[in-house]
């Protein structure tokens, strides 16, 4: 298990061009699914008349804040096509886009502590074979084989009774991820605007015409909101209602280290999600803060909480320091499960509701929406993740096998 | 860790209490006469403000009454606490 | 040894040496020292490689600004715990104070945490402290805030991370009223000792500001004190950051070497450590503070070889000074590199500051001590929400508009005489306390206006381009990355200094960024041509300085990690050998093997027990709510999906619950004890968010009923006696108690005496059997149950665990919530329609008519019995339509459904199951195939009702 420096960025990564006055679609939010979508509508549609506009810096917002873990075992069919068609697209993204994204499968743990939490993680991996996911189970025993740092043993407050194991699954550079996506969109002709404040959508009738921005008007013919924690905001500007809360999610890392930790070690009853990430940090993902909040912080008590389930399960961790926290906002749909598709205006397109696990779906996410776009009608994988499920009651509910959904 | 004013107890701290969200929110009387669109609504759709936003606040492990709060979603200051049934405080400019 | 140790002076020790080991060589030092001045004063110079380009690298700052001198710890192999006691995996040598037997390796930039070691189990405590004047650091203006403060009678906690308190005047000889200024603080510090109302802390660091001035701060105790620490979450009504500064380094070519080192850094060794960490310095600056610097360690011995100062003019003061004492002046000149022999620096090379960046001279050298200037401490301040402005004239980024509840002083906000941040903190500390009301009689003066003569900045402009090679101009050592690095980053299209620190990591290593943020920057910003205040600054995050995993988990560790739950009978299921599973945080009994039996047969007999004689078990952990008010039935009947308004007192019905989607929520029995007045029982797991759901509703939706819940789950012990003998058991415990079914009917209760004890009886079975659930105070529940295994074992009563319960209700097609539902699972799934009103309104009801809700095709709950009799379906497999072959060779295959529970059945033996299975009670007789692994087996598809599908046996 060799953690080697990451290697440098290139030299050229993207023009700042000023913003022109018309384009063919408008993207709004430069996040890992806005640069994605962007991408694959110039690569895969043809269309390279796109803006992609950015109130702060490129990248700078949920993709700069998450713990970067990618699997794709997830419970319900809908997840497991939508995740693992992303994840075929992670296999093969660092050679795709010229620009390695750091992508490491060294395999994702899901701890069961529970004899219901054995049940769920059963459930999951059969489902997710009949879909083509790899995944197993593994005993107490093969945990500790295949993660020696993990706590199993039997007088542990919860003990760990096993585990799901999906062996392709791991870690990318969030960063990298983004900034490879932003370079080959903008190779192609995409114009990313960057401190570019998006203050206004334009719809005449029931169809967008463009978006206002502090820096002057710009009109497009479709535009395609994926702004993950602001999304209710966005479409506000249109008249739209989502139904969507806004939460912190902290997440925190530790100082680097020599290589400790070998996989990704996720739990739902001890809650924590860890990695050791290419440079040596450990990263640890926390738990939502319960009120809304658009503050990019939580509370420190959930902190404490998550570093005293790390503990449980990872006794040598005890002496780490933690480096540095910080907090993002999550978009929140009811049934945990995202939102993409078309709008009820015309032109107008949604991304949304990712709530904890949005940067594993990020080259699917940005192939599915840039082929809504493009064609004014979902993907048959985002299909199912319409609007239209909270009232006919099709929802994704991931919340029961998946209370850590990252 | 937020300080939440319990309008029984006073200021406590936020892991004392349960959160509520959206305040004000109106049960339909008559869910029969609603439309699968509008009772989704009323099940799904919330107010997601970045500023002011009156919400529910229950002191968990404390009184355990409801109560709202009307509390800045960026900033995370809090205007104050009222009683269910009363209306939104007005912010004096 | 201690070659470069002043013979008096400083703040250590001298009569209590220490032995130390670095990097296997063994070392002594004093009481006092940290275990970076200790090394100095041995003349360890190189003291490190850098963690990419390999370079050495040496000590160069005094304090948590350290970037290069990290070290792990060791406990000594020798001590008799050393096997329990936790290694240290990374700390700064410049923060750790020495210790008799400290063992410690330099470390290359990453910790190392050994696997196998147990971790820490030291002593991690929370304090919770209330305030309300929180001062944070007791240099010269926290100390003044925090004595004005308590002047005013305000309760003040006043921390510090030093051991001692005194923050910059400890490596300083600066006078306060003409005495030296440690008197003052000693006199200071005795007057706030004095006070009852405050609070000293040191070794304390505050780590976090969050909402609503909740400050957390980190105290460490010492090895010898049992290492440790304690972590303190302080809400304070006011807060004064008294935070001071740090140094800013130099950019210049090989401005890494080892034996360059911060002016101030160099001044606190000398004054505090007793020690010269070189014997020749160049000193380069571009402000007043390295002067002073300069010209106390030339009196304490160091040959000051020249200053270089980056302004034209020379201040008088410090000019005549330097004069005093020989000490030569290159005014107008800057250094642009360094030459060093066997890795450490000789020599400075100077030039001009207006010129090409042409080196014009050299200067001998073993020391070369840096000032850019200072900047403010505002990571607290800009953590809790506070903004920063650029400030051109100091070069740095400080505090604007600071909240009134969160004040900065001193060199915090960029004050830098002595007497200003005296001053400074004083108003700060009476403002903070007069915002609250508290008085402190004569208000100190804030400091006048200071005009402080611009500094010149000392990174690379455009007009200045050439202070050397950029790749060699270190701005974060840590990371080894260099001007060159920033340029590349802004050539390849970065405009925002957050790009430029991810894209060349500047900034984030141990350190943070307190030395090269700001120098960051700056570069950023002459490399774009921008003003630096138009690019603004990275973000600070918490912590401050990083903290220990340990002392955030506190005692939320093993057995505190969440507390156990365990019932009045928990005492005699551990001395029977009961296994135990648990639910929630409950602890209850699986199954209570005999010896030599595993579970399969202990199950096997248990349930045979039930079936066939008697049984009993520990229900005292299910939820039970005491629900009154005179619309307590109302209440009911608009919670649980089916109608309560009718229920008789003295009757019990089951009920479930569904959230507002219409979904599954929760399922129990309640009995009506009275006209106003039920007693709801809920799963075990669940009885928290029952409570809260049902208090939500009233509270918030309904106010208008009369209706108070209160959970009484933990004053009832509950026993559940369970099979055909059971009447016959309860009729000697009970003899007063009619209990034929006339008298006592299925989904009745009664009071009664029971074994003595007053209670409460109820006809509830989830087995199907005849059974009672006797109902006693906690306090008398292990006196209920051993009287019930008493008088039962003539019947041969036999105790059974969850499992077996398990087995019985899975027989009857009773459900689990939370097993054979996950949320997404309406009560019509589960064939529970006669569960359901339809004449009257309930939670949820609506969403059971959407379109996909109300759909035919839903998955419904059924029953498998594998066509192999012996076969146990896994629980959590899936169903796929007939003839899919090998499932996994030809992915994607739609799944109809899951196996939710899944048994070996003593009574039907053989296996069955339940499933929720798309379309499931269409396929009833049919066949569904099971996936498992590179097999399937077939099932048909039954009612889920196996075992006495008419319901006899429940009358015995």
């Amino acid at each position: 298990m060799a953690l080697a420096e990451p290697p440098g960025h290139p030299a050229s990564l993207w023009r700042n061009p000023e913003p022109r006055r018309t384009y063919d679609v408008v993207i709004v939010g430069a996040g890992g699914h806005g640069l994605a979508t962007a991408y694959y509508l110039a690569k895969n549609h043809g269309i390279e008349d796109v803006a992609v506009i950015e109130r702060g810096w490129l990248a700078g917002g949920n993709m700069a804040r998450n713990t970067a873990i990618i699997r794709s075992n997830y419970l319900w069919d809908e997840s497991a096509a939508l995740y693992e068609h992303a994840m075929k697209l992670w296999e093969g993204l660092s050679e795709e886009l010229d620009y390695d994204v750091l992508f490491s499968q060294r395999g994702v743990l899901n701890l069961a502590h529970s004899l219901q939490d054995v049940r769920d993680g059963v459930r999951r991996v059969e489902a997710n074979r009949l879909q083509g996911v790899d995944a197993e189970w593994l005993t107490p025993e093969q945990v500790k084989e295949f993660c020696p740092v993990v706590n199993v043993s039997p007088k542990a407050r919860y003990p760990v009774l096993g585990a799901t194991l999906q062996r392709r699954a791991g870690i990318a550079r969030h960063d990298h991820v983004a900034w490879a996506y932003a370079r080959a969109a903008d190779a192609l002709g995409v114009d990313l605007i960057q401190n570019c404040e998006v203050t206004g959508i334009t719809v005449r009738g029931d169809r967008v015409t463009g978006v206002e921005t502090d820096r002057g008007p710009v009109t497009a013919g479709r535009v395609a909101l994926a702004v993950a924690g602001h999304s209710t905001l966005l479409a506000e500007m249109a008249g739209l209602r989502l139904p969507v809360q806004s939460h912190p999610l902290q997440a925190l890392v530790s100082e680097l280290l020599e290589p400790v930790l070998p996989c990704v070690v996720m739990s739902n009853a001890v809650h924590v999600y860890v990695s050791q990430a290419h440079k040596g940090e450990l990263v640890l993902g926390a738990g939502v803060d319960q009120y809304n909040s658009y503050g990019r912080r939580g509370g420190f008590h959930v902190i404490q909480q998550q570093m005293a389930a790390a503990l449980e399960l990872f006794p040598a961790f005890a002496r780490a320091r933690v480096l540095r926290t910080w907090g993002g906002v999550v978009d929140v749909s009811p049934d945990a499960s995202p939102i993409v598709g078309r709008t009820p205006v015309d032109g107008l397109y949604l991304n949304c509701g990712w709530g904890t696990g949005g940067f594993k779906a990020t080259p699917g996410a940005g192939w599915v929406y840039a082929h809504t776009i493009a064609h004014d009608r979902p993907h048959p994988l985002n299909e199912p993740y319409s609007l239209e499920r909270f009232t006919t009651g099709a929802l994704i509910d991931e919340h029961g096998a998946a209370a850590v959904a990252h | 860790m937020q300080l939440i004013p319990c309008p029984w107890c006073g200021d406590r701290d936020e892991v004392e209490f349960h959160y509520g969200g959206q305040a004000h929110l109106v049960h339909p009387a008559d869910p029969d006469a609603l439309s699968d669109e509008e009772w989704a609504g009323y099940l799904f759709l919330r107010d997601n403000p970045a500023g002011w936003f009156a919400e529910r606040w229950s002191h968990a492990a404390g009184c355990r009454r409801w109560f709202n709060v009307l509390r800045h979603t960026v900033t995370h200051e809090v205007y104050g606490a009222y009683l269910p049934g009363e209306p939104v405080p007005v912010i004096a400019s | 040894m201690n070659s470069h140790r002043l013979r008096t002076g400083g703040r250590i020790d001298r009569a209590h040496p220490l032995t130390f080991t670095f990097d296997g060589t063994v070392h002594t030092g004093y009481q006092g020292d940290t275990l970076a001045s200790a090394l100095l004063a041995n003349g360890v110079r190189t003291f490190t490689t850098s963690l990419t380009h390999g370079r050495p690298r040496g000590i160069y700052a005094a304090g948590v600004d350290e970037p290069n001198a990290l070290v792990g710890l060791h406990p000594d192999p020798h001590a008799p715990d050393a096997a329990a006691r936790p290694a240290e995996p990374m700390t700064q040598a410049t923060v750790t104070e020495l210790y008799d037997g400290l063992r410690a390796t330099s470390l290359r930039g990453k910790g190392r945490l050994e696997a196998g070691r147990p971790g820490d189990h030291g002593r991690h405590d929370a304090m919770h402290a209330h305030c309300d004047v929180l001062v944070v650091g007791a240099g010269p203006a926290g100390l003044t805030a925090a004595r004005t403060a308590a002047s005013t009678g305000a309760r003040v906690v006043l921390l510090d991370e030093q051991p001692e308190m005194g923050g910059s005047l400890l490596g300083t000889r600066e006078h306060i009223a003409d005495r030296p200024a440690l008197e003052w603080v000693r006199h200071a510090l005795a007057e706030l000792a004095g006070r009852a109302e405050t609070t000293l802390l040191t070794r304390t660091t505050a780590v976090g500001c969050y909402d609503h001035n909740y400050v957390v701060a980190a105290e460490r105790r010492l090895p010898a004190a049992g290492g440790g620490g304690r972590l303190w979450q302080i809400r304070a009504r006011r807060i004064v950051f008294a935070t001071g500064a740090h140094e800013r380094p130099l950019l210049f070519a090989d401005n890494d070497r080892p034996g360059v080192m911060l002016a101030g850094a160099a001044r606190t060794y000398a004054n505090r450590y007793g020690t010269l960490p070189g014997r020749r310095a160049v000193v380069a600056a571009n402000n007043d503070s390295a002067y002073a610097a300069a010209l106390e360690l030339a009196d304490a011995g160091l040959e000051i070889a020249r200053i270089v100062d980056a302004r034209d003019h020379v201040p008088p003061y410090w000019a005549a000074r330097c004069a005093d004492r020989h000490i030569d002046v290159s005014a107008g000149h800057v250094v642009v590199g360094s030459r060093g022999g066997d890795g450490t620096v000789t020599a400075a090379l100077l030039a001009a500051r207006e010129g090409d960046g042409t080196a014009s001279s050299a200067a001998d050298c073993d020391l070369l001590l840096v000032s850019g200037g200072w900047n403010p401490a505002v990571q607290l301040h800009t953590q809790s929400g506070g903004r920063t402005r650029y400030d051109e004239r100091l070069c740095c980024h400080v505090p604007h508009e600071p909240d009134p509840r969160r004040r900065v002083a001193g060199a915090a906000r960029g004050l830098a005489r002595l007497g200003d941040c005296l001053a400074d903190g004083a108003a700060a500390g009476a403002d903070a306390a007069s915002d609250l009301g508290l008085s402190a009689g004569q208000t100190p003066q804030p400091p006048g206006a200071w005009e402080p003569a611009p500094l010149p900045p000392l990174w690379p402009l455009p007009a200045c381009p050439a202070a050397g090679d950029p790749a060699a101009q270190y701005v974060d050592m840590q990371r080894d990355a260099t001007l060159a690095d920033i340029e590349r980053a802004v050539g390849g299209g970065m405009r925002s200094v957050e790009h430029v620190k991810r894209y060349t990591t500047i900034g984030t290593a141990h350190d943070q960024g307190r030395t090269s943020g700001v120098t960051a920057a700056a570069a950023t910003a002459g490399v774009l041509g921008v003003p630096v205040a138009e690019l603004g600054t990275t973000t600070n995050r918490p912590p401050y300085t990083p903290v220990p995993f340990a002392l955030l988990a506190g005692r939320a560790r093993g057995r505190l990690h969440d507390p156990v739950r365990t019932t009045p009978l928990h005492a005699w299921h551990l001395a029977r050998g009961a296994v135990f599973e648990n639910v929630g945080q409950w602890k209850r009994p699986r199954y209570y093997p005999r010896p030599g039996e595993d579970m399969a047969t202990a199950v096997d007999r248990e349930c045979r027990a039930a079936r066939e004689g008697v049984a009993a078990m520990d229900v005292s952990t299910l939820g039970k709510i005491d629900i009154q008010g005179p619309d307590a039935a109302e209440f009911l009947n608009r919670v649980y999906t089916g109608g309560f308004a009718k229920l008789r007192v003295g009757s019990c019905r089951y009920g479930v619950m569904c959230t507002a989607d219409g979904m599954v929520f929760d399922d129990g029995v309640t009995m009506r004890l009275a006209e106003d007045r039920f007693q709801m029982s809920t799963t075990t797991g669940n009885a928290a968010a029952v409570l809260d759901w049902l208090e939500e509703w009233l509270q918030t939706e309904w106010p208008q009923l009369r209706v108070f819940c209160t959970s009484v789950t933990e004053q009832w012990a509950g026993v559940a006696v369970v099979g055909p003998r059971a009447r016959a058991v309860l009729a000697r415990l009970a003899p007063q108690l009619p209990l034929e079914n006339g008298d006592f009917p299925f989904m009745a209760w009664r009071d009664a005496e029971v074994a003595g004890l007053p209670a409460r009886v109820a006809r509830i079975s989830f087995s199907g059997e005849l059974a009672f659930e006797v109902y006693v105070s906690g306090w008398d529940g292990a006196a209920l149950w051993e009287a019930v295994l008493e008088t039962g074992a003539v019947e041969g009563i036999t105790p059974y665990g969850t499992e077996t319960m398990h087995v019985l209700r899975a027989e009857k097609g009773y459900v689990i919530v939370g097993q054979d539902t996950d949320g997404s699972v309406t009560p019509q799934d589960l064939g529970m329609d006669w569960a359901v009103s339809t004449r009257k309104d309930f939670i949820g009801r609506r969403s059971h008519r959407r379109p996909d809700t109300s759909r035919p095709d839903r998955k419904h709950l059924v029953g498998l019995l594998p066509w192999d009799t012996g076969e146990l379906l896994p629980e959590g497999s899936h169903l796929v339509c007939a003839g899919s072959g090998e499932p996994e060779a030809r992915t994607p295959v739609p799944s109809l459904g899951h196996v939710t529970s899944s048994y070996r059945s003593a009574a039907l033996g053989r296996t069955f199951a339940l499933a929720l299975v798309r379309g499931g009670r269409d396929r009833i007789g049919g066949t569904v195939h099971v996936a498992l692994g590179d097999r399937t087996v077939a099932a048909q598809v039954t009612e889920p009702v196996f075992y006495d599908r008419e319901g006899s046996r429940r009358d015995g």
